[in-house]
């Protein structure tokens, strides 16, 4: 037996992700195409703001989902009833997609549709505020939904999905009255972990928001095809 | 429950690393991490998920030791280096402002691997 080597290697423990990200990423420029990875916890509205978002947005722009989910097509369903490509990505126990998974989700879509023709592919990642902050996808942007039920901390409770964000669209902002919510309080606390992030305040019942949200998206979609 | 995943990470970057030293000939004694304070990662769990993913494996007999990085910030406007806290909104202490810079907590690696050759 020899003795212990030490081999200092000062490897990324998500290498392997990260790699499989850039591959992804390469394949978006390639393809001419933004993505946009929605992240949030269970429940802020995510398919609700692609719902609305997207009845619009297919007008203007060319649009493709991968809707991930843990266990059912449910949200799959919903937005493929918009006419859209979708292809569902059931994670089954991951609690994230990943960038394996979206590499998968991206070969299925390439069998329904050339993207090429796409000018946005808009993931939703699966419900939850800690994983999917820490495993890139290959996205170009990041959006964190916070709904105000969730409470003004959040962005202190969980910084890393909040500091690794983009945008921060702040959802069901028509509950307001009825809450005993500082919205203030929030948005101080989101300036104080990522202070770089946009942030837009939505409703998908009043639909207050979402033409800064589409403007949003298209000023995006607009300097990334020059 | 990331954690698994992470271990899966983890041992997917071991095998790719071994591959290259001739994994019949070695055991992996150690793999050295360093975690930031400010990533998703709970150091107790990480171990706990690999010691129970390994069992009958080849890093069966190996162990994890993790050295913590802290999560330590910038003042943007004064430059000095600050721990940011949760309870004062990650603002620097000096100036209260926001948190701009990461200086180091946000590490997520492995550091060096402790093998011997058979």
């Amino acid at each position: 037996m020899h003795l212990p080597i030490s081999d200092k290697i000062e490897l990324n423990i998500l290498h392997q992700n990260s790699h499989q990200a850039e591959k992804n990423k390469v394949k978006f420029n390639n393809y001419n195409l933004l993505c946009l990875n929605i992240m949030s916890s269970p429940g802020a509205g995510k398919t609700r703001l692609l719902e609305i978002t997207l009845e619009d947005l297919s007008i203007e722009f060319q649009s493709a989902v991968l809707e991930g989910d843990m266990t059912t097509n449910l949200d799959a369903a919903r937005l493929e009833k918009l006419n859209i490509p979708v292809v569902p990505i059931t994670t089954g126990r991951a609690c994230h997609l990943d960038a394996n998974m979206v590499s998968g989700g991206l070969k299925l879509l390439e069998k329904k549709i050339n993207p090429h023709i796409l000018d946005i592919l808009l993931v939703e990642n699966v419900g939850n505020l800690v994983c999917p902050a820490e495993f890139e996808i290959g996205e170009h942007f990041k959006v964190a939904l916070l709904s105000i039920t969730e409470g003004e901390d959040k962005p202190l409770k969980y910084p890393i999905m909040f500091r690794e964000a983009d945008l921060i669209l702040i959802t069901k902002v028509d509950l307001l009255p009825h809450l005993n919510f500082d919205i203030n309080e929030l948005k101080s606390n989101i300036s104080s972990t990522n202070p770089k992030a946009d942030v837009i305040e939505i409703s998908s019942i009043t639909k207050s928001g979402f033409d800064l949200w589409k403007k949003w998206i298209s000023k995006k979609i607009m300097k990334f095809k020059k | 429950m990331h954690e698994v995943d992470m271990t899966k990470c983890l041992i997917l970057s071991m095998e790719e690393w071994a591959e290259k030293k001739n994994k019949e000939k070695i055991i992996v004694e150690k793999i050295n991490l360093k975690i930031g304070e400010f990533t998703c990662v709970e150091p107790i769990s990480l171990i706990n998920t690999f010691n129970a993913a390994v069992l009958g494996s080849w890093l069966d007999s190996s162990e994890i030791t993790i050295e913590t990085i802290p999560f330590e910030g910038k003042c943007s406007k004064c430059n000095r280096s600050y721990f940011p806290k949760k309870e004062n909104g990650y603002k620097s202490p000096c100036c209260n402002f926001n948190l701009e810079e990461i200086i180091s907590g946000r590490e997520l690696k492995i550091a060096s691997i402790d093998f011997k050759e058979k």
